[in-house]
């Protein structure tokens, strides 16, 4: 059985499943109900300064996209930072460390950008003993407005200059959350290392509006008539998420700086994807806020599936091995050829391949409906770009497949050449320009 | 012969053998709709094919793929818009049509997990809202001042005159019975159009306008079709098949409790309570079409102990579908195949059974190889099939074959300016849906030769 334990700069749990810093993870009994059902560790929801509570709306503070069936493809929010009392929540922090000692507990900060209130913050937070800190650099909305939040996750320099008062301000562990709303996320990520920061968390939410109710003529969902932009989560900001991890990854500047993965993990895989792109851990919301903490036991036991059939023993074992074959378009081989190729004994015959290859793509899908509805590849003009194997209902029934031998009937080329990026294309300017 | 409640023991048929809440839970919705959730999620099944198997199988080419499409879209009215395009009966045919050797049987998910997108459903999801409304969301052009003859106000003669009402052109529709609708009205098994929608329907198509019935006038009894050839620009003639076929039996026409399949549904249909239809406790029903099939669970619905089909042949030439015949098996009607009467029995002047012949098929032929059996019974019904009841249009000179009328590809009859479609033209399906697609071809060809555009 593989060793799900993780040990993320220092910070142990037994598993690399943590739950972000969010409504999950707001007060003791939510946390502890959480450990309980086997979470490895949390990020305590973010702590603001001392003082007034933060006040939150009191109505509708999320919003979602659904599926058909109403499954949850994307959620929404508009909360802020917890609206608890400072002082309960430290204590609380206190009291779930010393009762969970296995299990990793890091606290997310956002507090006004000057270094006498990190300073302030940092202190209490160091007494409850928890593991760790996160930096909330990332929410779009509300704490935004007040300089805080994603106003500084956008500015790399006030990354590094806080990143850097929090090194200097407490011994913990620090860990910066980025904000995807931005259009580089090496910027962050580098001045966050450059500000001493231990790691990096990715993705905080999407900035969003998730729909315009047509009857009432407001975002869908709207306090007392108006609405506002939101935080977006959820499976559908993966793909987002992946990107931007695997640059950090892969990045000169960053690579190595330990990253704990966020973004739409639902199941094993999506965490194992992470893993794979170099994460240390993991951390998860959406998910837990759709069907309860319990989903952690299909996530351990389909990781540790996953490992066992492919002989990883350790989390270690398989991070970060995807990474090296992430590149730029310039890098890819321009000599590889790969056509579609329909499986007819799995074909049932729903004709999309064709209809989208006819109408959008390259023509390349053939439809013989005399007799028998059949649908074949043209050779001569598929240029295997993938559509017609993804909009397939079934399964394998379309794989492209890496033509070796013989000559393309498209370009009249051998199929086997010597490998030929972009960087060596004779098309390419640049190349004749260095000739 | 009448039917007649007698004392048990004799012969015992009699009325109220439920009681009304059980007789209505009985003749309930046989597939009940779709709620709003179900349709979203059953539309999001279809896989919106090009070039769809569904539309192809369907006789009028509905558009399927997109009606289900606009309902995922939450767009109903399109949806039935789309369906009415095409069938204006699409209401009707959601819940009769056998889809399951149409649409459903081409959905290519039949193929890919044997379980197709519920096609029929969601176009009774679509329609029904529509229909309820009564009001038609077509409109008229402008009158051409042409004016059409119909004869028969079931499923071809109501989508013929909606057809030409749209084009501008009006019809006087002469329907014998005292409501419209056929077949829908009177001839479909009562669980399959709950809650009187055979005449929603129709009244959904006549509110296009433009549309005059005249109920209770018969071909040849009434009007002439010469007077019909004088007054109008065309005439369309979509009767349906006004006789039965008999078995030919001493005591068929006499005896009480020998009853045609046709007319006791059509009296089961318009019977205002159903506790007062006399059912036998023990019946037999000869044939094995659609009527067998739908008078045999109809009698048991009705409170019926013991309900036998008998047909001559074997299953597989059953004209009823293999869904239809699952249907009354699961009610608890006994299918006998390879049988066929021999002679009507009876006790002191009443019906008590029915002896039966087994068959076999040797060289294409039936044959009896002289056993026989007895089925003691209550009840005889009788569905062997109808034929159309053709004597008004000998005068006229339409060649009539097989007992229906002759047609061409456009539902032309041998006589010109005469049109024909539905049951009572030769090559018909017996089916709502290709009924509707005579209408409307029809409908095509008449506005064509009198050079009106559709």
């Amino acid at each position: 059985m593989a060793d799900l334990r993780s040990d993320f700069l220092g910070i142990k749990s037994p598993n690399p499943f943590w739950l972000a810093s969010a409504p999950p993870t707001d007060r003791k009994v939510n946390v502890e109900r959480a450990f309980r059902a086997g979470w490895g560790g949390v990020v305590w929801k973010t702590l603001g300064e001392a003082g007034p509570p933060v006040v939150n709306v009191s109505g509708a503070r999320y919003g979602a996209i659904h599926g058909p069936d109403r499954r949850l493809i994307a959620l929404n929010n508009i909360e802020l930072i917890t609206d608890r009392d400072l002082e309960i929540n430290l204590r609380e922090i206190k009291e779930v460390k010393r009762a969970w000692p296995d299990r990793a507990l890091v606290t997310s900060l956002m507090v006004p950008c000057d270094e006498e209130s990190w300073k302030a913050i940092l202190a209490r937070v160091e007494e409850t003993e928890c593991d760790g800190i996160e930096l909330n650099f990332g929410c779009p909305h509300g704490m935004s407005e007040r300089g805080m939040g994603s106003a500084v996750g956008q500015v790399p320099e006030y990354v590094e200059m806080v990143a850097r008062w929090c090194k200097a301000h407490t011994r913990m562990p620090v860990i910066v959350k980025l904000t995807p709303n931005i259009s580089d996320i090496r910027q962050p990520a580098r001045a966050a290392k450059q500000g001493g920061a231990d790691a990096v968390s990715l993705i905080n939410t999407v900035n969003s509006i998730m729909g315009i109710d047509l009857d009432r003529m407001t975002p869908d969902v709207a306090i007392d008539g108006k609405g506002t932009h939101g935080g977006m989560c959820g499976p559908a900001v993966k793909p987002i998420a992946l990107a931007m991890v695997a640059e950090i990854a892969r990045d000169s500047v960053t690579r190595g700086l330990p990253i704990s993965a966020i973004g739409g993990v639902t199941t094993w895989r999506d965490a194992a994807e992470y893993i794979a792109l170099g994460a240390g851990t993991v951390q998860v919301c959406t998910a837990a806020m759709t069907y309860g903490f319990r989903i952690v036991e299909e996530l351990t036991s389909g990781l540790a599936a996953y490992m066992d059939r492919k002989g990883y023993a350790r989390i270690d074992d398989f991070r970060g091995r995807a990474v090296a074959s992430i590149t730029d378009w310039q890098h890819l081989n321009l000599n590889y050829v790969a056509k579609a190729h329909i499986h007819q004994d799995l074909c049932i015959k729903c004709g999309r391949c064709h209809i989208v290859c006819e109408d959008t793509s390259h023509q390349a899908i053939v439809a013989k409906l005399d007799g028998g509805r059949v649908f074949e590849v043209n050779e001569s003009e598929c240029v295997g770009c993938n559509l017609c194997v993804l909009v397939c209902p079934v399964e394998g029934c379309i794989t492209l497949d890496h033509q070796t031998q013989g000559v393309d009937p498209r370009t009249g080329l051998a199929y086997e050449r010597a490998p030929l990026p972009w960087t060596a294309h004779p098309n390419n300017p640049a190349v004749k320009a260095a000739e | 012969m009448p039917i007649a409640a007698r004392p048990q023991g004799l012969s015992d048929v009699a009325t109220a053998r439920l009681d009304r809440k059980t007789l209505d839970a009985n003749f309930s919705d046989l597939h009940p709709p779709l709620g709003p959730h179900e349709a979203r999620v059953e539309a999001d099944r279809c896989y919106f094919c090009f070039d769809a198997p569904c539309q192809q199988a369907c006789p009028t080419a509905i558009d399927i793929p997109l009606f289900i499409r606009q309902i995922a879209a939450d767009n109903r009215a399109g949806a039935a818009r789309t369906i009415f395009d095409a069938n204006i009966m699409g209401g009707m045919c959601a819940r009769v049509c056998p889809t399951e050797t149409l649409c459903e049987e081409a959905c290519v998910r039949e193929e890919a997990e044997g379980k197709p997108v519920r096609i029929g459903l969601l176009q009774r999801w679509a329609t029904d809202a529509l229909i309820e409304t009564g009001r038609s969301p077509f409109t008229r052009a402008a009158p051409t001042g042409k004016r059409v003859a119909i004869v028969g106000a079931g499923p071809a003669g109501l989508a013929c005159a909606h057809a030409l009402s749209l084009a501008g052109v009006e019809s006087t529709i002469f329907e014998a019975r005292p409501k419209p609708g056929g077949l829908n009205e009177y001839g479909i098994a009562a669980y399959k159009s709950v809650d009187d929608f055979a005449a929603k329907e129709a009244a959904f198509i006549l509110s296009v306008g433009g549309i005059e019935a005249l109920y209770g006038v018969r071909l040849g009894e009434h009007v002439g079709l010469d007077d019909l050839r004088r007054d109008y620009d065309a005439t369309f003639l979509a009767m349906g098949l006004g006789a039965t076929n008999k078995l030919g039996l001493p005591g068929e026409a006499e005896l009480e409790n020998v009853a045609d399949a046709v007319e006791y549904i059509g009296a089961l249909r318009q019977a205002p309570d159903l506790t007062l239809l006399p059912v036998g406790r023990r019946v037999v029903v000869i044939g094995g079409g659609m009527t067998a099939i739908d008078i045999a669970v109809q009698s048991k619905k009705l409170g019926a102990q013991n309900v036998t089909i008998v047909y001559r042949r074997g299953e597989e030439q059953m004209k009823a579908s293999r869904f239809e015949r699952e249907l009354a098996q699961t009610n608890g009607v006994v299918i006998r195949t390879w049988a066929r009467p021999v002679a009507i029995e009876s006790h002191a002047g009443v019906f008590s059974g029915v002896l039966f012949e087994d068959t076999h098929e040797h060289e294409g032929v039936l044959a009896a190889p002289g056993s026989v059996f007895r089925i003691e019974a209550d009840m005889l019904f009788t569905a062997i099939g109808q034929r159309g009841a053709l004597e008004a249009l000998d005068s006229a000179g339409v060649e009539v074959k097989d007992g229906r009328i002759v047609v061409d590809a456009e539902r032309r009859t041998s006589v010109p300016g005469v049109w024909a479609g539905g049951d009572c033209a030769l090559g018909g399906e017996d089916l709502t849906v290709a009924a509707v697609e005579d209408g409307k071809r029809a409908a095509r060809s008449i506005l064509s030769a009198l050079g009106v555009a559709a």
